[in-house]
């Protein structure tokens, strides 16, 4: 998922608000159409995210996972 | 040469490290080998826990107020300014009104505060518990509360973040006590998929507020605000239509971090998560609300924190030593689950919390602690 334009936020450790937070408020800043990946060693993350995605309207793109962290992908559809 | 401890923010941490190693260097402060300095913009210290009893007229705002020359142990000099720029390389904070104040080790404790304007309409059609002025003018809208809906929506980033569940389980047994129960309906919304966002405080809350008819609104991104229709909007698309709308607004940190370019978005200090060294700088620590920590906002973490770093920095005035002692994630929060009733919880970096069964006795205990906070803040507990 090599993408130039994609914003990538590093939210591991980040346990309260959390990596979901974190993703929001990056999705709220993009444009349509850019890709906002974040990096996530919560758990919840990988089920909550694509829930969110869904329905918020935006096109969820993914997990590629890394041992000890996941690295979750959405696409700001609107 | 005297070497100089200069401390910005007279709230919970700053207070608190300022007694501390004021306390701890009474000697080397009288010799005049050391000088600790504690700079803010208030001359009063409010206690920002009882604005939730006041909302419920529990406890009066003179309860929460007292002037911070009265809770500063002996030799600290208080000199009430705002601060307006840090000039990291030259070692001096400048001020609103006076000559810039130099330091040789400089400690951010400038707390976190309300960003209104990040919610077009939430101003005028919302309430808050967050500020006195907001929570008094709730608690006059709670007076004449005769039934409708009430909504409760949460940004975030916020300080205290077990205050919406408190908050809105205090509201129903209020209502029931009132008799108007019956004709109000309670609408929680949170941000993520769940009651909270550490997992096992939304096991347990999910069922709690079930149990007392409280509906959950999960997903819900507060995004606008109509005060005209009474209607609050979610980043999700979803429109909740309100009579009281109570919402925990998005918080940020106080501006001097951005015009001192020392932080990053939302004006959280980038803080090193054991030393509590603001990252790139050895003379600047932060603590409190003020910090990017993935910690909560919690006047106990400010509190664990200033412990940890008041022995530090003691280490430092006095041997120059580097920080040898370090801060764990700490925090303690207690959590009211009703008028008469409260449990807590307790958590580090490693260790997430568990939540015990409500009881009477803690519930006496947080307002036990609500009446003597001021000997903590003294340093003197
Ligand atoms: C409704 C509510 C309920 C809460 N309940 C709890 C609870 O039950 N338990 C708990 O642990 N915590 C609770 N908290 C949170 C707690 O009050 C804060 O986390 C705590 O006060 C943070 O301490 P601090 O020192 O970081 O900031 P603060 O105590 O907010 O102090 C910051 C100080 O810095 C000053 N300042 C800011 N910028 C400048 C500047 N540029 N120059 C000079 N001065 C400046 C401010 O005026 C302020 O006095 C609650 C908060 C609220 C609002």
């Amino acid at each position: 998922m090599a993408d130039d334009s994609a914003i990538r936020i590093d939210a591991r450790g980040s346990f309260c608000p959390g990596p979901m937070m974190e993703l929001i408020r990056a999705i709220k800043g993009a444009s349509v159409g850019q890709v906002v990946v974040v990096l996530s060693n919560d758990s919840g993350s990988k089920r909550d995210i694509p829930l969110w995605s869904q329905k918020a309207g935006h096109e969820f793109l993914g997990v590629e996972e890394h041992g000890d962290y996941d690295e979750i992908s959405v696409r700001k559809s609107h | 040469m005297r070497k100089r401890l200069l401390i910005i923010g007279a709230g919970t941490g700053g207070l608190m490290v300022a007694n501390f190693v004021g306390r701890d260097l009474h000697g080397e402060i009288e010799r005049g080998e050391i000088s600790v300095t504690l700079m803010g913009e208030q001359e009063v210290y409010t206690y920002q826990p009882g604005f939730l009893y006041v909302v419920f007229d529990l406890m009066r705002p003179a309860q929460l107020i007292r002037p911070v020359r009265e809770l500063l142990a002996p030799g600290i000099a208080f000199v009430h300014d705002r601060a307006l720029r840090i000039d990291a390389q030259a070692h001096k904070v400048l001020r609103a009104q006076g000559d810039p104040l130099e330091y040789d080790i400089l400690v951010i404790a400038t707390g976190s505060n309300l960003n209104l304007q990040e919610v077009p309409g939430l101003a005028e059609g919302g309430h808050w518990f967050y500020t006195l002025d907001g929570a008094l003018r709730l608690r006059d809208a709670l007076r004449n509360w005769q039934g409708g809906k009430l909504v409760l929506t949460v940004g975030v980033p916020h300080k205290c973040p077990v205050a919406p569940l408190e908050f809105t389980m205090m509201f129903d047994e209020w209502a029931r006590l009132r008799g108007v129960r019956d004709k109000t309906e309670i609408v929680y919304s949170y941000p993520l998929g769940r009651a909270h966002s550490i997992q096992s405080v939304a096991d347990w809350a999910g069922p709690e507020l079930e149990a007392r008819g409280v509906r959950v609104e999960t997903f819900f991104n507060l995004e606008s605000v109509d005060p005209a229709k009474h209607v609050a909007s979610s980043l999700e698309g979803t429109d909740l239509p309100y009579d009281l709308l109570v919402a925990i607004p998005p918080h940020q940190g106080d501006e001097l971090g951005s015009t001192s370019h020392l932080t990053e978005a939302g004006n959280w200090y980038p803080t090193d998560r054991h030393a509590l060294s603001l990252q790139g700088h050895e003379d600047i620590f932060v603590l409190g609300d003020a910090t990017n920590l993935p910690v909560s906002k919690a006047g106990s973490v400010a509190h664990f924190e200033a412990e940890v770093l008041a022995d530090n920095l003691v280490g430092l005035l006095t041997e120059g030593s580097p920080p040898l002692h370090h801060y764990n994630g700490r925090a303690f929060c207690f959590i009211e689950t009703g008028l008469d009733r409260a449990t807590f919880i307790s958590f580090d970096y490693e260790h997430p919390p568990t939540v015990p069964g409500a009881t009477n006795a803690v519930h006496w205990f947080k307002q036990t602690y609500n009446r003597i906070h001021w000997a903590n803040l003294k340093a003197v507990m």
